[in-house]
């Protein structure tokens, strides 16, 4: 990947949805697959995006709002670096996977409204369920699947990521980091 | 290299000479489960040990066989995915359970270059104490009838030529060659397969009611959208024999006249979604999709869409919608998909699992396929079988097995939270996810079907079946569901959007003690009327889980609502921590420990909690060194 600038090149942007708008045809029904190339490209939706590809498929904005906002899986706001997925799926509710979630909350200083940590290092979010029943309680990070999971172990995870991002766990984040999150983005 | 004709028209016949069934194999189970607990590094150690051993690794199923070689492939989920990461020996039939890196070393040199076991990895039944050697004596597979999940555990998904050597493809051939529309769909009609997403309509008489639709273009969608938290099993079979739902799609296609076929998988499922695209990829190469299918000069594509995160795309209507990129909300019915569906062509939308039986009716005949089952659900189903059990796993058993069987010899029996065997734990099964009901120890010898289940208020749905113990608070589970069905609902009708929310609500003072004698009034009328007035299924089932806690679980409600108690403590808001004043020294840990103050006491004197200020964080009593306090 290019190394770009803190802020986000606009043409540069722009240039990647229009290769992702060409390969799907600048066809309105393939909308659901484009706003994933996109997310998959920038992490999330960010809304002038939005409104280019609506204007680029010849749509209204709304309904590419819509579409955006009705589906779990597309992001309007910037996730963290490391994305912590807890499964909340029946299995592992009644394996005791809250007590992981809010031990991961405690630990990270985020909650159900505040996802993202401040440093944009770290998202904790839960999903309805990955699957993976049969080692319930399931958490994922960053498309490791890690099974049987105790709030203890979900925390020695977060230390262990925290250890090699070089950032003391009691630490506020460096601007380094800061830097590279962005970089991730871009 | 087999020539792709011949080996599907006549398997056997084309591959005599081949190693299958000579040559001594290892297979690592490349499943989600087995590989998060790190199979891929097992199968590695397997490439280099056996080649560092002196005997020789093959990696691909090859027409000739030579005797010193050993073929390390990788298979789909086997099932048993709590003892992962799983390897299996053949023709030896040992099954290893909870296989390292390190242990491959063992393997290689105990079992393959000697032919003995290696004891310390073989499963240990947790009920018996009894060592299975491998699949044949342990019960929870031997218990089983695998028909759908039988391949997964062996076929390496992604060899598109040990499926077909195993006979695959040969059924949409004869569909293509052999077989005209109409056949196909009597024979389909005949063998009273019924759709294993859930509602459980006679899958025959639905492609009969696309064929005789007068259009030149009609689609075949594949329904991968496993939604139903609790649930895997269409993921299994796509992640370990994809090549069978491109199969069973085919054969959908051609009985209704279609050309184009869909997989909508849900996004969850990373390696379901590679996986399927991968044998669409060799299916194409290999000409079986194309413009001249079986030389027939017929055509057939398939392609496979990712969901986006919706439960409710799981619909027929609402997925119709989502394909054609739109926001996925169901629409009334009739018309139905069949008549007018994608793009306002006739449609049919068959579950994973639906188009995996589809192909083994066209091999083995629609009565081979009856004589399993009852007669209004004729063949197998598989359940994901999960929570308080000591095996869990995917399993598949014929219907009209009863609980019993399922539970405690298949899954080994009930389990504590420290996955201890509990004898006498069994509190409730949950089955059908948030569209379903629970049933009880009353019910363990009900056999599982569609009208069975139906009659006591659950539904086979998908087939999560989760197994609950005593210390789990039933309202609890109800309140689950329904934050995961208001979550969920599309907010098209106005009973399922504001009702769902409305049921929560109530649940929600069931358990923080606000509840009055009202609230199960309330509860049970306002479900009933969700149930009436909504659109799609989501709505029309999301009452389900309450109503069904409610009937049978109702002295559970009444202590929460009356004597503002749960008996398993899950419930915060009810519990009553209190210093036991005979116990109590007065030795001020837990004055020290609580985090607001709620904690008095002179030294040396019994403490007390002061419960306005209580917030039953519990620090109290972990703080405690001889138990004092209690009700938390």
């Amino acid at each position: 990947m290019a190394s770009t600038p803190i802020a986000v090149d606009r043409a540069e942007k722009f240039e990647k949805v229009c290769s992702i708008l060409d390969r799907f045809q600048h066809r309105p029904s393939g909308l659901i697959p484009i706003l994933q190339a996109i997310q998959h490209e920038y992490l999330y939706l960010p809304e002038e995006v939005l409104t280019y590809v609506a204007m680029s498929l010849d749509v209204p904005p709304a309904r590419v709002f819509g579409v955006a906002t009705f589906y779990a899986h597309f992001a309007l706001e910037p996730k963290g670096k490391h994305v912590i997925r807890i499964c909340d799926g029946t299995a592992c509710h009644v394996k005791q996977s809250l007590p992981v979630l809010e031990a991961l909350h405690q630990k990270l200083g985020t909650s159900e409204k505040q996802k993202t940590t401040p440093d944009m290092l770290f998202t904790v979010e839960t999903v309805a369920c990955l699957g993976a029943c049969g080692l319930a309680p399931v958490i994922v990070i960053d498309e490791q699947v890690y099974g049987q999971i105790t709030p203890a172990r979900a925390v020695a995870l977060i230390e262990e990521i925290k250890v090699q991002e070089g950032v003391a766990p009691a630490a506020i984040a460096a601007p380094a980091e800061q830097l590279s999150a962005e970089e991730a983005h871009a | 290299m087999h020539n792709m004709e011949a080996l599907i028209a006549d398997p056997k016949k084309a591959n005599g000479k081949s190693q299958l069934n000579q040559v001594r194999r290892v297979i690592v189970c490349a499943g989600t489960g087995c590989m998060a607990n790190g199979a891929m590094k097992v199968f590695e150690n397997f490439k280099s040990q056996i080649a560092a051993s002196g005997l020789r690794v093959v990696l691909e199923l090859r027409p000739e066989a030579a005797g010193d070689e050993v073929r390390v492939s990788k298979s789909g989920c086997q099932g048993f995915c709590q003892m992962g990461p799983l390897v299996s020996v053949v023709p030896d039939g040992i099954l290893y359970t909870k296989v390292k890196g390190e242990d491959v070393a063992d393997i290689v040199q105990q079992t393959l270059v000697k032919g003995e076991a290696v004891e310390r990895l073989l499963y240990k039944d947790p009920a018996t104490r009894q060592i299975c050697r491998g699949f044949e004596d342990n019960h929870f597979y031997a218990r089983q009838s695998r028909f759908v999940l039988h391949e997964c555990s062996f076929l390496d998904p992604e060899d598109i030529r040990e499926y077909m050597v195993h006979g695959g493809y040969g059924s949409a051939r004869k569909a293509f060659v052999e077989m005209s529309p109409e056949e196909i769909c009597k024979m389909i009609l005949d063998s009273g397969l019924r759709g294993r997403g859930g509602g459980g309509f006679p899958t025959g008489r639905k492609w009969e009611a696309a064929r005789i639709q007068d259009s030149a273009k009609k689609y075949v969608i594949c329904n991968g959208d496993e939604g139903d938290p609790g649930a895997f099993m269409n993921r299994s079979v796509m992640e370990g024999n994809p090549h069978s739902v491109i199969e069973g799609l085919m054969i959908a296609a051609r009985a209704i006249g279609a050309n184009e076929t869909l997989v909508y998988v849900r996004a969850e499922y990373p390696l379901a979604v590679a996986r399927m695209r991968q044998a669409v990829k060799d299916a194409e190469r290999e000409g079986i999709l194309g413009n001249n299918v079986f030389g027939t000069g017929m055509s057939m594509k398939c392609e496979v869409m990712e969901g986006a995160g919706a439960f409710v795309c799981g619909e027929e209507t609402a997925m119709i919608a989502s394909i054609e990129g739109q926001r996925g909300m169901p629409r009334p019915k009739p018309p139905f998909p069949a008549q007018s569906g994608l793009w306002g062509k006739p449609t049919i939308i068959n579950n994973v699992e639906t188009l995996a039986h589809v192909c083994r009716i066209l091999r083995e005949g629609p009565e081979v396929f009856r004589s399993i089952g009852t007669k209004e659900s004729p063949g197998t189903k598989t359940f994901a079988l999960t929570g308080h059990v000591a095996n869990t796993g995917l399993v598949e058993v014929p219907f009209g097995t009863p609980l019993r069987e399922i539970v405690l010899n298949i899954g080994g029996g009930v389990t504590d939270d420290a996955g201890k065997i509990w004898k006498t734990g069994f509190k409730a099964v949950q089955i059908g996810g948030p569209s379903g009901g629970c049933l009880t120890e009353e019910h363990l010898d009900l056999p599982l079907a569609y009208e069975s289940l139906r009659a006591v208020g659950a539904m086979v749905g998908s087939g999560g079946l989760v197994v609950m113990n005593q210390g789990t608070c039933m309202v609890s589970i109800a309140r689950f569901f329904m934050e995961f069905t208001q979550r969920e609902s599309c907010g098209k009708c106005v009973l399922c959007r504001e009702g769902t929310k409305q049921l929560l609500a109530l649940l929600d003072d069931v358990i923080e003690g606000r509840a009055d004698a009202h609230t199960m009034d309330l509860l049970d009328k306002l479900g009933r009327a969700v149930q009436v007035g909504s659109l799609c299924g989501l709505g029309k089932t999301a009452p389900n889980p309450v109503l069904s806690t409610m009937r049978y679980f109702r002295k559970e409600y009444e202590e929460h609502i009356f004597e503002k108690r749960c008996r398993t403590g899950r419930c915060k808001a009810l519990l009553r921590p209190e210093i036991n004043q005979e116990k109590c020294k007065g030795c001020g840990l837990c004055l020290k420990a609580c985090p607001t103050n709620a904690i008095t006491g002179e030294k040396k004197q019994p403490h007390h909690i002061n419960p306005e200020l209580c917030i039953k964080c519990g620090a109290c009593a972990t703080a405690c060194k001889i138990h004092a306090i209690e009700g938390i």
